[in-house]
């Protein structure tokens, strides 16, 4: 057990590095992108989701087991048929993304990169994510 | 080989090598890529205050995602440290360069303004709005919408989910109108 959180913490490494070499985590590159006025975003997300859906392919065609020997069962459709919450979700989340210029990610990504103030970011979005268990009940979904 | 690490990295070199976490994460221990339920899993351990949506074994389901948002936080340390921009501008367009002028931010050096993203810079209204509104709006939303970046434009697109794709649509008409909208009324 020990050993494999190892390799998640250094997945999380490398997807930090990738995070901040590629300037994804830029408040700048962000409202770029709001903008339309570069193509940085667009082509970074775009080969993402393509490079993960071939390798995702891939596993499931030659049914690719992890490294500790036991089959990957890929989850399927895990976010269910479309729901009022997805959306509404989604334009909450877009609000304030634009506003903070970073998404869960690449908060703890700047945290790293010295941008202490995103530890109060940190606990805000914590506070959100809070918020919304409580209203939960309460909310179209 | 470090210089090339410390320049920013073209789109079409990091695009794919972040897709690739995917995969990295199925293989090292059969998990789904998805960022936004570390906050979850935060209230569950600290806070669940008798809520069904934080009451569950977050120790079971969360604690791989606790230390793999620490390494996030470490490898954004690493590459400031080891591989830093020689660079301490972004190169963003011109154009967008020219609007956050026009919106009257006056220094565009670093990953952030730092007039609003600094201690100093928390205690006016833009600061405030911006770093703890935004964050909040980032926390609600993504536990709301089932995801996040991660989960839904990354992961939950490469599934082929129509809901994650309305996900994605959403994150899009929530930051086209925070930016065309609301930035200009609070800067």
């Amino acid at each position: 057990m020990r050993e494999r959180l190892f390799s998640f913490l250094v997945v999380g490494a490398l997807f930090g590095i990738m995070l901040t070499k590629s300037e994804v985590i830029s408040w700048f590159r962000i409202q770029e992108m709001f903008r339309f006025q570069s193509f940085h975003m667009y082509g970074i997300i775009g080969l993402a989701v393509m490079t993960a859906a071939i390798s995702l392919l891939t596993i499931k065609t030659f049914r690719i087991r992890s490294l500790h020997g036991e089959p990957i069962g890929l989850p399927t459709k895990v976010m269910g048929p479309v729901r009022p919450n997805h959306l509404l979700g989604g334009i909450a989340f877009g609000l304030g993304w634009a506003l903070v210029g970073a998404c869960p990610g690449p908060i703890y990504a700047l945290i790293g990169n010295g941008v202490s103030v995103m530890i109060v970011a940190l606990a805000s979005a914590v506070a959100g994510a809070w918020t919304y268990g409580l209203l939960r009940p309460r909310l179209p979904h | 080989m470090r210089d090339f690490i410390s320049n920013p990295w073209p789109w079409y070199v990091a695009g794919p090598l972040i897709g690739l976490i995917v995969p990295l994460l199925l293989l090292v221990g059969r998990k789904r890529f998805g960022i936004s339920s570390s906050l979850q899993h935060a209230c569950a351990a600290t806070a669940p205050c008798g809520l069904d949506y934080f009451t569950y074994d977050w120790r079971r389901e969360g604690t791989w995602l606790f230390v793999f948002v620490l390494g996030v936080l470490v490898g954004g340390f690493v590459a400031a440290t080891a591989f830093a921009d020689p660079d301490s501008y972004i190169k963003i367009s011109d154009a967008t360069r020219a609007d956050l002028t026009a919106l009257g931010l006056t220094d565009l050096a670093g990953l952030v303004p730092m007039e609003i993203f600094s201690w100093s810079g928390l205690l006016t209204l833009p600061g405030l709005a911006m770093v703890v509104g935004g964050s909040f709006l980032v926390g609600f939303g993504a536990r709301y919408a089932g995801g996040c970046t991660s989960g839904h434009a990354i992961t939950g697109l490469a599934e082929l989910q129509i809901a994650s794709l309305v996900a994605v649509i959403g994150f899009f008409i929530g930051g086209l109108c925070s930016t065309h909208v609301i930035l200009p009324l609070l800067l």
